[in-house]
């Protein structure tokens, strides 16, 4: 192997693998150690810096950061990063002073965001500093995008996203609300430098049934169902109600049916349970909350009796894999299984839906009719259009579309800054020694055997019987502590200097998870079996030192389930080995230097 | 030394032997060594031989006297029986602990202040007994709890840290184990273990004093150009005279090797030592060749290492004494006490 090359900005970034698997890379050690030390307004700003909103995703977020934590390797479960981001959320003081301020003066460039929901309003944050003139449009009443319309507020209270929007809204942008953007060719021919389109993915899927037509009037689309109940049109729901689907949204749609009069509520799903769409930790709320999730069944027809809806028939399904391993349901054989009901909810995914763009405005659409993006600055064939969020690749998930929105507002700056948008800002990268003295880091390197914490819920009787109550209490100040303290630091690097190594093997006895080998060098797949333990998953690199001088061997670490405890360092009689906090700041708009 | 313990958490992947052990499960307490220190390898590949031979741990006794290698069995096998003795009297301690328990596997820990100045007399006679022991120097050839005096294993010639010359001879530990009859001498390098996990394994379970001289260079008095135990000078000097595989129970010979490539001796425990020869012919079952290699190559400047001289039919102080088989604590009463009609058989005897 090559010797690993740890300048490149992405080696030591790919250690930090919550960061990594975030789509915002929000510095999530960085953050948590600030928790451990009370800090919460600076892990906040560390968030808010990142992510834009860590009140609404520290309790809502898919946290694709968490499958990919180290801790998931080491031990049973991850670190609760999400719920520890609700801490500093929760617990932080006043941050207003410490925020951007309103631009002195206009740049006079006009930008337009159609929705005012995540992508929008990150694309507000980021340029409105900046001197531009935002102009954000949306067809609710209040800013939030789905963030109000779709999450039920026992999950995300009210409160929460108008603080965060407030952040953004208090930066100048000139709000147009209760305005439906209904024609692009419009828009561009307004004096907009540019326009950004993050209008989401808003139309539920419908399921064409028998009985559908005649059942209609108690059988609801998800999102508009929630969005219904979010804004107060919606207040009641029949008794038995079938909930179909098993994403996210039909687990929101399950418990707030709980709250609205729902005693028998089920969700029923074509797949199995763990292919389900739905979170793990989503699926596992609903079934605290008594909502029984039948798998294995695909529905069939709608019964109604008198144009009143009374019930669905499902065939019975179960998976094969062909030599491909593809799924397929095949029908079992077994007769159909009837569940009575008074309301059905259909939660069987979402769509984009752009009829407000003209076809022949010049905008190129691709696959499945959704326009041409690209995946890195998000600009779509008409240059001075950009896209983010569900608009951009269709449905994904909040924290995607504030990395689609800090994208698009490099992009946009760049653009009309008269730069090439495809040469992309390099991130800024500080790495510095954490050694205090011979034994001590500037980190709490001794790593706690503590499992993950439970978050606390509110009491289950109560919170069924009001539904704006939010059923998770959050950790407190001390759980927080405890849970920040099972982080293991992985953004505090094991850098190697094959230089003042004198091959002593000190490192290499110490390790507890036996990361280190000296050996001769090889090619990878063939290295990776040779190492003290063999380096088995793919995903993480091994850190190849150059031959070192003594015997012309290498240095080998798999960073797979390294501790970061420091303790190869601390044996290290030369400090060949140092821990060295390895900090990654991803470019925004005006970070290289164009402000205003 | 460290300020946090070492954490539980272990490899996910990590082996485990026979006994359901985990390597893990034969470490010690976190050791309050300098930084880099050679007796912290040794501990380790104590650990690693133990782990493989799959020993119980409760079987095992370790002894030690004083000084920095005799901490260290507090940093191995902590499930393991324990004795930390007076200076140099390790092999007293352990000469009667296997007296009274002939069925423990012994290991002594010692150094060369321990072994070689205020020991001397008690290594010797251990060795020329055939006590059934592993018997380790941890030599770095100097006084490194009284910061770095010459030792009496340092050579003659070689350099203190502050440049002052060592005019007086230095003891060969191994020249003078194969002279006093020990059955099984090797010696190593604290930095190689591929070499010397296998001598230690194939020491303990040798049958009879089995000794090793390990360089262990110290870093913080004895790591600096014109030392000859520093980890440049060792890995430059080294010769190693044969590569060992200790095989126990019935294990395929892996690799393809040369006809007279390969020697094999069994061991009286049916352990099979598989000794692969680098460079010219070497037979370590010739006492006295040994040891004029071992002399030969000392004035030729270079330090021979390896399994140097076993004697698989060797026997020891328990088989020479023909002592009973049992171990005496397990002795009943009815042993212990024979009664008046024994006692009168045996005066009769001697009358």
């Amino acid at each position: 192997m090559k010797a690993t090359d740890i300048s490149r900005p992405d080696y030591f970034h790919k250690v930090v693998d919550c960061q990594w698997a975030c789509p915002a890379h929000t510095p999530v050690p960085e953050y948590i150690r600030l928790i451990a030390d009370k800090r919460y307004s600076d892990a906040y700003m560390i968030n808010w810096k990142s992510n834009v909103f860590p009140g609404v995703l520290g309790r809502t977020c898919d946290r694709p950061c968490e499958p990919a934590c180290r801790r998931g390797r080491v031990e049973e479960e991850p670190v609760a990063i999400c719920r520890l981001k609700r801490v500093a959320a929760d617990n932080k003081g006043d941050v207003v002073e410490r925020m951007p301020q309103p631009a002195a003066a206009l740049n006079g460039k006009k930008v337009a965001c159609i929705g005012a929901g995540p992508a929008s309003l990150t694309v507000a944050r980021d340029l409105a500093p900046l001197g531009y003139e935002v102009h954000v449009f949306d067809g609710d009443k209040r800013a939030g995008g789905m963030i109000r319309s779709q999450i039920p507020r026992f999950r995300l209270p009210e409160e929460v996203i108008d603080e965060e929007v407030g952040f953004i809204t208090r930066l100048g942008p000139v709000m147009h609300l209760e305005k439906w953007v209904d024609s692009l060719k419009d828009l561009m021919a307004e004096d907009y430098d540019a326009i950004f389109v993050g209008s989401g993915a808003p139309q539920g899927r419908d399921l064409d049934l028998p009985g559908r037509k005649e059942a209609d009037a108690n059988i609801h689309i998800g999102i508009q169902w929630l969005a219904n109940v979010s804004f107060e049109h919606t207040n009641k729901i029949g008794r038995r109600v079938i909930v179909l689907g098993g994403g996210n949204t039909a687990m929101d749609c399950c418990r707030t049916a709980r709250r609205l009069g729902g005693d028998d509520v089920k969700v029923i799903v074509r797949s199995g349970y763990e292919e389900m769409k739905a979170s793990p930790w989503e699926k596992e709320d609903a079934v605290a909350e008594d909502i029984p999730i039948l798998n294995y069944l695909v529905p069939k027809a709608f019964l109604h009796e008198n144009g009143k809806l009374t019930g669905m028939v499902f065939e019975k399904v179960k998976a094969e894999y062909d030599d491909k391993g593809r799924r397929k349901l095949v029908p079992t054989g077994e007769p159909d299984e009837t569940f009575e009901c008074d309301d059905v909810l259909v939660a069987v995914g979402q769509e984009n839906a752009f009829p407000w763009i003209e076809r022949d405005c010049g905008l190129e659409f691709g696959k499945w009719d959704m326009p041409v993006v690209d995946e890195d600055t998000m600009q779509s064939s008409i240059p001075n259009v950009f896209f983010g969020g569900d608009a951009a690749f269709g449905p994904k998930n909040i924290i995607w579309a504030v990395a689609h929105g800090h994208a698009a507002a490099v992009s946009i700056d760049m653009f009309l800054s008269g730069e090439d948008v495809s040469q992309r800002p390099p991130p800024g990268v500080t790495i510095t020694s954490q050694k205090m003295g011979i034994h001590e880091w500037s980190y709490d390197n001794d790593i706690a055997n503590d499992v993950r914490y439970a978050v606390p819920h509110a009491d289950k009787a109560a919170r069924l019987k009001d539904i704006k109550m939010e059923a998770e209490l959050g950790f407190d100040q001390e759980l927080g502590f405890k849970e920040a303290q099972r982080c293991l630091n992985c953004d505090v690097q094991t850098v190697f200097n094959d230089k003042t190594c004198i091959e002593c093997d000190a490192c290499v006895d110490i390790c507890p998870m036996d990361c280190i080998t000296f050996t001769e060098n090889g090619p990878e797949p063939e290295l990776r079996q040779r190492l003290k333990q063999p380096a088995t998953n793919p995903e993480q690199d091994i850190y190849v030192s150059p031959p070192l001088e003594e015997t012309g061997r290498i240095m080998a670490k798999d960073e797979d389930v390294c501790l970061h405890c420091g303790l190869c360092a601390e044996r290290c009689p030369t400090g060949a080995w140092d821990m060295q906090k390895y900090i990654i700041d991803i470019a925004q708009a005006g970070s290289c230097g164009r402000a205003g | 030394m460290t300020y946090i313990l070492k954490p539980r958490m272990h490899h996910p992947a990590l082996k485990t032997n026979a006994l359901g052990l985990t390597r893990r499960d034969y470490e010690g307490k976190v050791s309050t060594l300098c930084a880099g220190c050679g007796h912290d390898s040794i501990s380790a590949a104590i650990i690693q031989a133990a782990f493989e031979l799959e020993v119980e741990p409760h079987r095992l006794a370790k002894m030690s006297g004083i000084g920095c290698s005799s901490k260290t069995p507090d940093y191995f096998l902590g499930q393991s029986h324990g004795f930390n003795t007076v200076h140099g009297r390790m092999p007293s301690v352990l000469t009667g602990a296997n007296l009274a328990n002939r069925d423990l596997i012994y290991l002594g820990v010692s150094g060369d202040g321990d072994s070689a100045s205020i020991g001397l007399g008690q290594f010797a006679h251990s060795m020329r007994r055939g006590v059934n022991m592993t018997y380790i120097v941890e030599n770095n050839g100097v006084y490194g709890l009284t910061k770095g005096q010459f030792s009496a294993t340092s050579d003659k010639g070689s350099k203190s840290k502050k440049g002052v010359e060592n005019t007086e001879s230095g003891i060969d530990l191994v020249a003078l184990a194969l002279q006093l009859g020990a059955t099984y001498v090797a010696r190593s390098f604290s930095g190689d273990k591929g070499q010397l996990v296998p001598l230690i394994k194939g020491a303990l379970r040798h049958h009879g004093p089995a000794f090793l001289d390990v360089i262990s260079p110290c870093v913080a008095f004895n790591n600096h150009d014109g030392s000859t135990k520093s980890y440049d000078y060792v890995r430059e000097h080294n010769e190693a005279v044969n590569r060992l595989d200790v095989i126990t129970g019935q294990a395929a010979i892996t690799a393809e090797y040369e006809p007279g490539e390969l020697r094999e001796v069994t061991q009286h425990d049916g352990s099979v030592l598989r000794l692969r020869k680098l460079g010219e012919d070497y037979d370590p079952t010739d006492r006295i060749a040994a040891a004029n290699h071992v002399q030969e190559s000392a004035a030729a400047g270079e330090i021979s290492t390896g399994l140097l001289y076993v004697d698989p039919d060797a026997s020891d102080l328990h088989d020479r004494l023909r002592t009973c088989e049992t171990p005496l604590n397990q002795l009943s009463d009815a042993d212990l006490v024979p009664g008046a009609k024994a006692l009168a058989a045996i005066n009769a005897r001697l009358r």
